[in-house]
């Protein structure tokens, strides 16, 4: 259930039936981690590529496509 | 963590002020709080300029709308001007109180602990049942022995009241149920959604809304840092659900508020309200949620005091282990981070 309607709104959400969640920046690139430090590590600092990736004239990730951002963070 | 400047904190409830000379120190600052006969309430150091007799002691007093210090006599009206010094008529230009801005809001007090130009009221969250006729509302305020953080920590996740709160407000239901967590990065605000379809009917909720069976449970925190918090929880018998056009008649619905305010680097001002839609005048309901509720306020006191007490004697430097549970919690850290990375003094922020 999403609550919170802003334009920058992250949500992690904790997997039905597993032990894993999975994190969505608000740009819309999601990442699945084990545990919340990490991937409020990454989430946190995921805006901050967007910044750079649209300098460098490539469009920000869409979901699924997590590897390089994941890398960044 | 120092104290989160620049922020709008809870230093009471409006109740609690009056032509009484009333203290109350918040993030460090003892603040002096009165009345004027207009009902105006003020804000100003709890410090006589002159020899830093606290102006809430006695025998200082208020004499229509100043404040006369109990130990020489320096006298304060309402902006904190000195307006009379014993044996003699010049008044030292800087004879002076510093002031906070203060605002009512939804019951509380609100006072502002930073720069007095960047106060905007508007950036007061609000909790609008404490004070609304659609509710009832009891409510205290209990010292807390421990860290701010301790509290926001505690609050955020919820999984525990299954634990420390067993045979209250948990049941099991509450700690296996998972969560989902938003924070908008822009207002910082941090949400946690934990909904139970099918939960046992802890005695808090039984006894309140004489709901028989398990039920439908729902706890939605909406945190706004770093002073309000608010759970908004619903509860109604299993299968029960609020209706496609979004009214909900067949649930009760209870709006826990807290407001954490820091006293000290060390201690924390627990203020609790519960406001509920359902037996609105019936004051034995009244009397089991203030009673039972600050039971369970009490039970997080105990445990944060002596959680407090651990940190402040043990090594800096441990490893927390933090799971999924933690996920709210940790978002608020970082949150509160920014917030005190943002509000402190510039000379700090230099360093």
């Amino acid at each position: 259930m999403a609550m919170l309607s802003g334009p920058t709104v992250f949500r992690v959400v904790w997997l039905p039936g597993s032990d894993r969640l999975r994190g969505y920046c608000w740009c819309g690139a999601s990442r699945e981690s084990e545990g919340p430090v990490e991937l409020w590590t990454w989430l946190l600092a995921h805006p901050d590529t967007h910044g750079s990736q649209k300098s460098a004239g490539t469009p920000d990730p869409a979901p699924g496509e997590l590897q390089l951002a994941g890398s960044l963070g | 963590m120092s104290f989160v400047r620049n922020q709008w904190y809870v230093a009471a409830y409006g109740t609690e002020v009056g032509r009484e000379l009333f203290s109350r120190t918040v993030c460090g600052e003892s603040i002096l709080f009165w009345r004027t006969e207009a009902g105006e309430i003020t804000a100003m150091a709890d410090r006589c300029v002159h020899r830093r007799f606290p102006l809430s002691e006695k025998p200082s007093n208020l004499v229509g709308d100043t404040v006369v210090c109990g130990y020489h006599g320096f006298t304060y009206g309402a902006d904190g001007g000195c307006v009379a010094v014993p044996g003699q008529t010049r008044i030292p230009r800087t004879a002076r109180l510093a002031t906070f801005p203060v605002r009512e809001r939804d019951s509380f007090v609100w006072v502002w602990i930073g720069d007095k130009e960047r106060a905007d009221e508007s950036l007061i969250p609000r909790a609008p049942w404490l004070d609304s006729p659609d509710y009832t509302t009891v409510c205290g305020m209990e010292p807390l022995k421990a860290r701010f953080m301790l509290l926001v920590d505690n609050l955020l996740d919820l999984s525990h009241e299954t634990y420390l709160h067993g045979g209250y407000i948990g049941t099991p239901e509450v700690a296996h149920t998972p969560i989902t967590t938003e924070v908008d990065d822009e207002t910082g605000v941090v949400y946690v959604s934990r909904h139970m379809d099918d939960a046992e009917c802890p005695s808090f909720y039984a006894k309140s809304t004489g709901i028989e069976g398990r039920i439908v449970r729902w706890q939605d925190i909406e945190y706004f840092p770093p002073c309000l918090y608010l759970l908004h929880s619903r509860v109604a018998p299993v299968g029960v659900y609020p209706k496609d056009d979004g009214t909900d008649t067949d649930a009760f619905h209870v709006e826990v508020v807290y407001a954490i305010t820091p006293e000290t680097e060390n201690t924390t001002h627990d203020f609790w309200a519960v406001a509920r839609d359902f037996a609105l005048d019936d004051q034995g309901v009244s009397d089991f949620l203030h009673d039972n509720n600050r039971t369970v306020v009490l039970q997080d006191v105990v445990a944060l005091d002596k959680l407090e007490q651990v940190i402040a004697t043990e090594p800096d430097g441990y490893q927390e282990l933090s799971i999924n549970i933690d996920t709210g919690g940790l978002a608020a850290r970082r949150i509160l981070k920014r917030m005190a990375e943002e509000g402190a003094p510039r000379e700090q922020v230099a360093r």
